[in-house]
């Protein structure tokens, strides 16, 4: 069972230690009625397999893409998503918070 | 983040001792901050800060940018007594993402039968305490009615400063239990921290509610500033 945001932080190491690319994505802000609190993590291997969430599942794909060019290229990237985003009627939060979503290789 | 350091960090928590990961989000740089080096680093009063609040959050130092995340140790529940209550408590407390030990000197009650999945303890609680002391980021929870194992726990709770105490007992089991507790020099606000009858009035009957009730009460204790008077500040990592 893999529950708290230091277990996703573990499972991290964990699937680093098995030479798999690997992505850890971590609530930085928040502004407004956001799902998950700063400090949340996702992480995201390779293959686009992912642990953890970072909403309440309404960007987690978006992030999950992302997180793939990401381990590609080995540059961290920061994110935006929010209701007032223009990319809103793709992927936003239907709770009409924003957040702000940093992306980082582990290597 | 390099591995080396995400290592360390988890290394850290598995040690139950606090640190803070800082980012330099414009550089992308990192440094682990551990508890015993917080003074000395260029950001302790932010850092000292954002772990006595127990949250990771993003602050401002000299025109720079810095995420903090950070990490307090696990909650760890404590629970006295294998009883029915705990046969019900220990998977609720799993998923919740607690670690829970169950410590009951009466092998009848603690036989891996009966927990199957938990991690049990056929110890008198003052022999597991000496093995394991209690912290703040440690809730007990006294379930077996018996002030000889309970007892011992309780005062070990209190003085650790527990975030969540609760004892199970009727009204006057815990009037007799704050009369013995007083009797070894505990206060009266101080035993006030004991949530006793313990869990959220549900109005809970069966094991499986009351385990239910409990564990609402010590989120609430957790989670909640209000929830527990004179609560010490737990810094807790979601």
């Amino acid at each position: 069972m893999v529950a708290s945001e230091c277990d996703i932080l573990a499972k991290a190491e964990e699937w680093a230690k098995e030479n798999r690319g690997v992505a850890l994505a971590t609530v930085i802000e928040t502004w407004g009625s956001a799902p998950r609190p700063v400090g949340s993590h996702l992480i995201i291997d390779e293959n686009g397999s992912f642990l953890g969430s970072v909403s309440g599942g309404c960007v987690e794909g978006e992030v999950v893409t992302e997180a793939m060019d990401v381990i590609e290229t080995g540059k961290a990237k920061m994110l935006e998503f929010g209701v007032a985003d223009e990319s809103a009627w793709r992927v936003g939060l239907s709770c009409g918070g924003r957040i702000k979503v940093y992306v980082e290789k582990i290597e | 983040m390099k591995i080396a350091l995400l290592s360390a960090l988890n290394a850290e928590r598995a040690r139950r001792s606090a640190a803070v990961l800082v980012t330099d989000l414009e550089s992308g740089e990192q440094r682990l901050v551990k508890s015993g080096q917080l003074k000395k680093d260029p950001l302790a009063n932010a850092l000292q800060e954002q772990l006595r609040l127990g949250k990771s959050g993003t602050i401002e130092d000299q025109g720079r940018r810095y995420f903090l995340t950070v990490q307090s140790p696990p909650v760890r529940i404590l629970v006295i007594g294998a009883v029915h209550i705990s046969q019900a408590l220990a998977p609720m407390a799993k998923t919740l993402g607690f670690d829970i030990a169950i410590v009951d000197p009466r092998t009848a009650f603690a036989s891996p039968e009966r927990f199957p999945k938990a991690a049990l303890h056929a110890v008198w609680p003052d022999a597991y305490l000496a093995q394991n002391p209690l912290d703040r980021y440690t809730g007990v929870v006294a379930l077996t009615h018996d002030p000889k194992i309970d007892d011992v726990a309780l005062s070990a709770a209190l003085k650790a400063e527990c975030f969540y105490i609760g004892a199970l007992g009727s009204k006057r089991t815990h009037a007799k239990r704050v009369e013995r507790l007083k009797g070894t020099g505990f206060s009266g606000a101080g035993i006030a921290r004991i949530s006793a009858p313990i869990g959220l009035d549900i109005g809970a009957s069966t094991p499986a509610e009351i385990a239910l009730a409990t564990l609402a009460q010590l989120t609430a204790a957790l989670r909640k500033t209000d929830a527990v008077p004179a609560k010490p500040k737990v810094a807790v990592a979601r």
